[in-house]
């Protein structure tokens, strides 16, 4: 077991091939038999084609979706971002009696099932008459997406910050200019790392929207209903859209997170 | 700090007890909305799934009167009772295989990468996670296909002669976790490892203990706290997650939100479905309390 920190080793070989290929079997699948020719997407391979990808655009009951699911990504990130950033800002830079406590309700979502979150705002909605719709989905998203947007902007808080913000209150700056000229500056990257985490577990969210959404599906509820039509290329193409969409903010996450650190490297 | 402490006797507060009282209410005001979101969106629903438990529906009315009817069905009933049992059966077995494979994909990365590639490794390694939810599930019912890709090669190779029947039964449904907590449990998992420091290893290894040993007495001790948060995220998702097992389970055995959600869709009998509910919460509840050891190490 002598590591040689650099180069690889037969061990390490033999136990990241499999698991590489295991863990990309499926995608590298779904992908290929989205530019398939025929009717069923299995072997052999006939193509490529985009016959698929144009069903799907021409659907306006899988457009309509999409643009539903952008809107209440977009909301309920925004909502989330924003009340978590305040929350932060609330607890790392005041000193609250029982901050522990209410981190602790901010947090508490976190140990409970999606699928019960959505049971109870379902009973919850449906107890103070709020329909199903789009805002009762939106809602949910921003219950779910609230701890972890919390945790991110949380966690930037740091006493080099406090100093910075500390100087420019010597130097006469209210407190809303602190918070919009120093700390939001600062926390940039978090904010919008917290604002990206968010959009696309909302993007990818399920069974909240399964329960709350009504006759106004978002993205995944439809592919939902695609499944029914059993093994299709239309789904595949599909798939691989919703897939290249979260692909790209989570690459923009990645980078954000990564500024970041670096950013906190340097100063 | 002094005048505040002082100022708790005093009959007229000093200016810096007033300044701290002040500080308090700003910080608790910009705290307010997120606390105020989650009790109204958070602690009143699951309240309300409490109270409606206790409820009851028959012959299509609910009746309001509380009571224990639904919880006396779980245990009277075979189909809830087994529900939960699989349920906790599956996501014990998913938990374990999970952290299995995650663990030595996670310690290559963390101790036989070069540093500055370690990310873009890791980034690798969890990439399809964010493949939609639906869809995940979906593609592996492509691989696991009568005449799917696994099959194809099985038939090709020898190793079978007709094809088998690997989708729509319990193996397909803890293939389809295991794939997505796999990628999770890496992440965990190698962030405890990232932490430990290289010198304890070199240290253990100075003082006579070789590989093996270095690795149950050190490596392993320390990063039980990855360990541990990827098994919770695991069981909490895994547990109340219905996709999965409704796509590739089919309907040879029913997991408990297959059964929470019949009861919502089918049957309309929410009070059912909130009684289910809550014995789910109570199961990640246990989990947690199992795992607490580690969990709240992590923290500190």
């Amino acid at each position: 077991m002598n590591a040689s920190h650099s180069g690889w080793d037969w061990i390490s070989v033999l136990v990241m091939s499999p698991l590489f290929v295991f863990i990309y079997l499926p995608v590298a699948v779904l992908v290929l038999f989205s530019f398939h020719a025929g009717q069923v997407p299995v072997p052999p391979f006939e193509g490529p084609s985009l016959t698929w990808y144009a069903k799907v655009l021409a659907s306006d009951r899988i457009t309509s979706a999409g643009f539903n699911s952008i809107v209440v990504g977009v909301l309920s990130s925004l909502v989330a971002t924003l009340l978590a950033t305040l929350a932060a800002w609330g607890l790392a830079r005041h000193r609250v009696p029982g901050a522990r406590a209410i981190e602790a309700l901010l947090f508490l979502p976190l140990a409970v099932s999606y699928l019960v979150i959505g049971v109870g705002l379902l009973v919850a909605f449906s107890a103070v008459g709020i329909g199903k719709s789009l805002m009762a989905v939106g809602i949910g998203h921003v219950v779910l997406n609230l701890p972890l947007a919390f945790a991110v902007v949380y966690g930037q808080f740091d006493r080099d910050q406090a100093r910075l913000e500390q100087a420019a209150r010597d130097l006469g700056a209210t407190e809303v200019q602190v918070f919009l000229r120093v700390t939001v500056p600062l926390l940039r990257p978090a904010i919008l790392a917290a604002f990206l985490l968010s959009l696309t577990f909302s993007w990818d969210e399920f069974i909240v929207a399964f329960l709350l959404s009504g006759f106004d599906p978002t993205l995944p509820v439809v592919i939902w209903g695609m499944l029914r039509t059993g093994l299709n290329p239309q789904t595949n193409a599909a798939g691989t859209l919703v897939f290249l969409a979260s692909l790209a903010a989570g690459i923009v996450f990645e980078v954000a997170l990564l500024r970041r650190r670096r950013d906190a490297r340097a100063g | 700090m002094n005048g505040s402490l002082a100022a708790s006797g005093a009959p007229v507060p000093s200016a810096e007890a007033r300044g701290a009282r002040r500080d308090a209410l700003r910080g608790f005001a910009l705290a307010l909305p997120a606390t105020l979101w989650t009790i109204a969106f958070f602690v009143v629903p699951s309240a309300a799934i409490l109270v409606w438990s206790l409820f009851r529906r028959e012959g299509g009315v609910l009746v309001t009167d509380p009571g224990f009817d639904n919880y006396r069905r779980f245990l009277e009933q075979d189909t809830f009772r087994l529900a939960l049992w699989n349920s906790v059966e599956v996501t014990l077995i998913v938990t374990v295989i999970s952290v299995i494979l995650a663990y030595p994909l996670a310690y290559v990365i963390a101790t036989r990468v070069s540093l500055h590639r370690q990310r873009t490794w890791l980034m690798l390694a969890v990439l399809p996670f964010w493949t939609s939810y639906v869809v995940r599930s979906y593609a592996w019912l492509l691989v696991l296909a009568p005449d799917g890709v696994v099959n194809r090669f099985l038939l090709a190779t020898g190793f079978a002669t007709e094809p088998v029947a690997l989708s729509f039964n319990r193996g397909a449904t803890v293939l389809g976790f295991v794939h997505f907590f796999v990628m999770l449990c890496t992440l965990t998992i190698y962030a405890s490892l990232a932490r430990i420091d290289p010198k304890l290893r070199r240290a253990a290894a100075d003082l006579g203990a070789n590989g093996l040993q270095t690795f149950l007495r050190v490596t392993l001790p320390l990063s039980m706290p990855g360990v541990a948060a990827g098994a919770f995220l695991t069981f909490v998702i895994a547990i109340g997650d219905y996709v999965t097992p409704q796509i590739l389970g089919g309907n040879t055995e029913l997991l408990m939100p297959q059964v929470i959600l019949l009861q919502i869709n089918r049957r309309a009998d929410i009070p059912m479905a909130a009684a289910l509910s809550m014995l789910l919460m109570l199961l990640v509840t246990a989990a947690y309390l199992a795992l607490a050891r580690w969990l709240t190490a992590r923290r500190t």
